[in-house]
């Protein structure tokens, strides 16, 4: 019996998912050109944040390997928001 | 019965020096996903004290930040992406027992890493000849405001910039070993691992740059 699922990604799934990444950096300094302050900070964060998660599940293989990496991962992004989501809340409150 | 005693028969004659009975790659992928939360934090953290600063100094942070060069910044971005795909290409590649290609691809990411510095040699390069350098004259005679947005630059993409050195040293011992046949396709877990490192590298890159060159 096999210890765990092996799967192997292509080549062409890492190019794919390389072609997607460099867009979305495109994407986001045609966005950041623009003149629309908040709203344009608040896209490139959010484009930022996709390009994360596609390297996370992709390139570094967590939508393949055992889920408790996964869920690991989840765990300290979402204490890591929480943190930051916090602290600014204290200083929007406070200035 | 028969099977299993030919199973071990079969590792201990396909490595005679090196049984590794105690292997474990999981345990050890674990322990790498785990360092690497602690960067994560580290990095949050940094990330935490840019934003109250930025929210706190927004029109100086604003005007700084038009300093730095997109283009530049932008072909680092893409040089990262880029040395990140081959990485996991080189990983790929020992799965598929192809040594070669994992050679190459490996080599390829070490080269990319290589030109990300040499990019940022010149980008601070010119910061420096320009008297702009923490601790300078120039930048105790700046406000608040800019001293903190280019503190915080030096520091964040400097110690971005040390954890590049760290996987140029981790790529490269992984380089040697598939080289001498330490790694292979049933034992790649160093490449692996510096994989996850190398590709930690560009996860923090995906923010830094919005950050300092783009946002305003």
């Amino acid at each position: 019996m096999s210890k765990e699922p092996n799967h192997i990604s292509g080549y062409k799934d890492h190019l794919m998912i390389l072609g997607v990444l460099i867009l979305l950096t495109i994407i986001t300094v045609a966005i950041t050109q623009v003149e629309l302050t908040a709203l344009n900070t608040a896209a490139a964060l959010f484009i930022a944040a996709l390009k994360a998660t596609l390297v996370l599940l992709y390139f570094m293989h967590l939508k393949f390997d055992q889920k408790v990496f996964l869920i690991m991962t989840v765990l300290v992004l979402i204490l890591i928001a929480a943190v930051i989501g916090i602290t600014v809340i204290d200083y929007i409150d406070r200035y | 019965m028969n099977t299993k005693t030919g199973n071990m028969e079969n590792v201990i004659q396909t490595h005679p020096a090196h049984p590794d009975i105690h292997r474990d790659d999981t345990a050890s992928k674990l322990g790498m996903w785990l360092f690497i939360f602690s960067e994560l934090l580290l990095f949050g953290g940094l990330f935490i004290v840019y934003s109250v600063y930025r929210y706190m100094n927004h029109v100086a942070f604003d005007l700084a930040h038009r300093e730095l060069s997109v283009t530049v910044g932008l072909i680092n971005t893409i040089i990262l992406l880029i040395s990140s795909a081959t990485v996991a290409m080189s990983i790929t590649a020992i799965q598929k027992n192809d040594k070669k290609a994992s050679l190459i691809f490996l080599s390829a990411t070490i080269l990319l890493a290589v030109i990300f510095l040499i990019n940022k040699y010149f980008e601070w390069g010119s910061k420096f000849e320009h008297g702009m350098y923490p601790g300078s004259d120039l930048m105790g005679m700046l406000s608040n405001g800019d001293m903190l947005f280019f503190s915080l630059y030096f520091f964040m993409t400097g110690l971005h910039a040390v954890h590049i050195l760290i996987g140029l040293g981790l790529l490269s011992a992984s380089l040697i070993k598939i080289r001498k046949n330490k790694i292979r396709s049933d034992k790649y877990s160093l490449l692996e691992n510096s994989g996850l490192y190398w590709h930690l590298v560009d996860l923090i890159w995906i923010f830094l740059f919005p950050l300092f060159y783009l946002i305003h």
